[in-house]
């Protein structure tokens, strides 16, 4: 069963189109890969999945759900897809525990222990269990990361979403972050992760998407992909991105 | 110049024989601080309102919040208060307007000058609140839509509370602001401190010292409230973030 | 319901033309004057020489802690005085003389902020340079860093003309016709006094609204280059 299904997107700012009929789908426990050049629309695509961009044409559905749906109760679908951010977007002035339990308590109802329980839990996992009452601004960028992946967690998502989540990191720091992510991907989780580490991708990404210029131009099992990429554009920008 | 002072004048009991003139100047200070203080809150409400209207992705309310400010900001603080205290009693229903002009004239006089000043200031809080919402990273509001939260519950918990730390330092000088604002209030006889500055002047005859102790005491006023602010900016400051360290 | 009757304010019109010319003037003179001492205020607050800048600090906030008002009755208060011992006799209405002095003055204080925020806003390496091409340090504060420094402020420095303009109705405290004084004493004549405020206040709208949207425009000029 397809649990992320994206059928002929498109999308306009203004006269300018940013993504041109783009489908593809992420299927139950499957971890897909997208990557392609900057300014290719990858990053415009994932956030039209959980409806933070809104598209003129085509339609999503997420677990059976229609986002184009007047009817669809989006902050409802949102608790249920998880999101990392390229920037973390943790919340600076709450602690980070607090960053964790917020919204379980506001969105989903828990009362403040199940809340602050999942919270330590869930910190424990990516080994912040030590940073639970300082705030976000006093901890590494790779540390920030792995609570904005907890924090995702903590609402029992049926998905998660990645959008470069190590491209704002010094280069010390991307391995922790990525072994949290490869951790759960092993755990069966389905996940979109929008990327320029190849190395993840190998590792556990089952299909890789290849955009550009708003185009989603290849769409492939990791092994074709990697193996003998058909166009040339996705030639090319392997073997830009493997020469360095 | 040959000047008399009598600094014990202040002592003296004014014409009616009631009371002294430190008690006026006492009564001064209070309605200044009462007008400001009262003022300030509806700024704050009203100025919040509008400063996040003026973010939102609607366009008809975002549009009106940005009249609302244009209109407030572009015409002097003393029209606006002749117009709230001359011009609104008479487009009122006529039972209310009628009521309201036989009323105290005291009344009369600080709810004009109440309403005039915290509007006045509210078009500036609300500029204020608008930049600083804007300042925060675009990715907090997606952050928080992401986490599920509606639309107005990422207003409330991740874009307000540091949307205000941001703006603390600013809407400090608009507080300060209403203080010196509200001397407007003079104009339309409301006895607040500059108003009985002149009042002493004019029983007196010792300008000097009046506008003197006046003066200070509007000194003193920016120093508690400057102090206050630093205090509050205290208070909320945000380990590790900007210049919370 | 309130019944309007516009018809006093044509016949007004010379009388309030003559009043503008007296809130431009006002604030024309202090716009100069505010910007020329503001400049002389701010220089001398990051001098670096003690007493010049603690002298310029302790006028900039003093100027800034008190109501405009407040300085207006200050200076009508003492201009007299002044001119009484200066050319010995009183001399006519001296209520003009004593609003432009109160707010060149004051503005001064506002304008002497901005400045030296401005000047500040220009990169310390620009000092370095001018010095290690040897330019005295007036010079290079002449030469380099203030035209600089005016460029980054021009938005701001306009804005604080528009609230200026705007302030010169306070001038009301002491009696003077203004443009605003005229209004409200054309409308108390002919007790017209909702339609003269509210024509006022139109007036004051259309002029402010149209300056700060030539302002917004050239701000954004200048964030292009």
């Amino acid at each position: 069963m397809q649990l992320i299904e994206i059928q002929n997107i498109s999308k306009w700012y203004g006269e300018f189109q940013v993504l041109t009929e783009c489908s593809t789908s992420v299927a139950k426990g499957e971890v897909v890969v997208v990557c392609g050049p900057s300014g290719s629309g990858k990053s415009t695509l994932i956030k039209c999945v959980n409806a933070l961009e809104p598209f003129q044409t085509g339609n999503i559905t997420v677990n059976g759900i229609s986002l184009s749906d007047k009817k669809t109760n989006l902050p409802k679908l949102r608790s249920r897809v998880g999101m990392v951010f390229q920037n973390f977007e943790l919340f600076p002035h709450m602690t980070i525990i607090e960053n964790m339990t917020i919204a379980q308590e506001k969105v989903l109802g828990r009362s403040k222990e199940d809340a602050l329980t999942k919270g330590h839990a869930l910190l424990k996992r990516v080994g912040l269990v030590e940073q639970t009452n300082k705030f976000p601004g006093q901890l590494s960028g790779g540390q920030q990361q792995r609570v904005a992946i907890a924090r995702a967690l903590a609402m029992d998502p049926m998905c998660m979403l990645f959008d470069e989540p190590t491209s704002a990191l010094d280069p010390e720091m991307v391995n922790e972050v990525l072994d949290v992510m490869v951790a759960l991907a092993e755990e069966g989780m389905t996940m979109m992760c929008v990327t320029h580490e190849m190395g993840f991708a190998r590792k556990v990404a089952n299909r890789v998407v290849f955009m550009d210029r708003g185009r989603i131009v290849e769409d492939a099992h990791k092994d074709e992909f990697f193996g003998s990429p058909r166009s040339e554009r996705a030639q090319e920008f392997l073997s830009k991105i493997l020469s360095h | 110049m040959s000047y008399n002072w009598n600094w014990p004048i202040f002592f003296s009991p004014v014409p009616s024989g009631e009371t002294t003139y430190l008690f006026w100047l006492i009564e001064g200070l209070k309605f200044t601080v009462l007008l400001s203080l009262s003022a300030w809150v509806l700024a704050l409400i009203v100025g919040s309102l509008a400063g996040v209207l003026r973010t939102v992705p609607n366009r008809f309310l975002s549009g009106a919040a940005t009249a609302y400010v244009e209109l407030f900001r572009n015409i002097p603080l003393l029209v606006q208060l002749f117009i709230w205290y001359f011009v609104m009693p008479e487009l009122l229903p006529k039972s209310m307007g009628d009521a309201f002009k036989q009323s105290d004239p005291l009344f009369q006089q600080f709810v004009a000058a109440f309403v005039c000043l915290g509007l006045f200031t509210s078009a500036r809080v609300a500029e204020q609140v608008r930049s600083g919402i804007n300042s925060l990273p675009r990715g907090q509001k997606s952050a928080g839509l992401a986490l599920g939260f509606t639309l107005p519950q990422t207003y409330r918990f991740v874009l307000l509370p540091m949307a205000f730390r941001i703006v603390i330092p600013p809407l400090t000088s608009e507080f300060l602001n209403i203080f010196k604002n509200s001397s407007v209030a003079t104009t339309i006889g409301l006895i607040e401190l500059s108003r009985q500055a002149q009042q002493l002047v004019d029983y007196t005859a010792q300008p000097y010292e009046a506008f003197i102790v006046v003066t200070a005491l509007y000194l003193m006023i920016n120093i508690i409230v400057m102090s206050l602010m630093r205090v509050v900016e205290g208070r909320v400051r945000v380990p590790g973030y900007m210049g919370g360290k | 319901m309130y019944e309007f009757d516009w018809s006093s304010i044509p016949g007004a019109i010379p009388l309030l033309l003559k009043g503008m010319l007296i809130t431009l003037e006002i604030s024309a003179v202090a716009i100069v004057v505010g910007i020329a001492w503001g400049t002389v205020l701010a220089v001398a607050r990051i001098s670096g020489v003690g007493i010049l800048s603690k002298l310029a600090a302790l006028y900039v906030n003093l100027f800034r802690s008190v109501p405009l008002i407040m300085v207006i009755l200050w200076f009508y208060l003492i201009t007299p005085e002044l001119i009484r011992a200066i050319f010995g006799a009183g001399i006519g209405d001296i209520r003009l003389a004593s609003a432009l002095v109160a707010f060149a003055l004051f503005e001064a204080a506002y304008y002497s902020e901005i400045i030296r925020a401005g000047i500040q806003s220009v990169p310390r390496g620009q000092m370095s340079a001018g010095l290690a091409l040897g330019f005295t340090p007036g010079q290079t504060m002449r030469r380099i860093i203030l035209p600089q420094a005016f460029r980054n402020m021009v938005p701001l420095l306009l804005t604080q003309a528009i609230i200026l303009f705007q302030d010169t109705s306070l001038v009301y405290v002491i009696g003077l016709s203004d443009f605003f004084g005229t209004a409200y004493k054309v409308g108390d004549r002919d007790g017209r006094l909702v339609e003269l405020l509210l024509f006022a206040g139109l007036v004051y709208f259309v002029i402010c609204f149209t300056a700060s949207r030539i302002v917004k425009r050239l701000q954004a000029r200048y964030a292009i280059d």
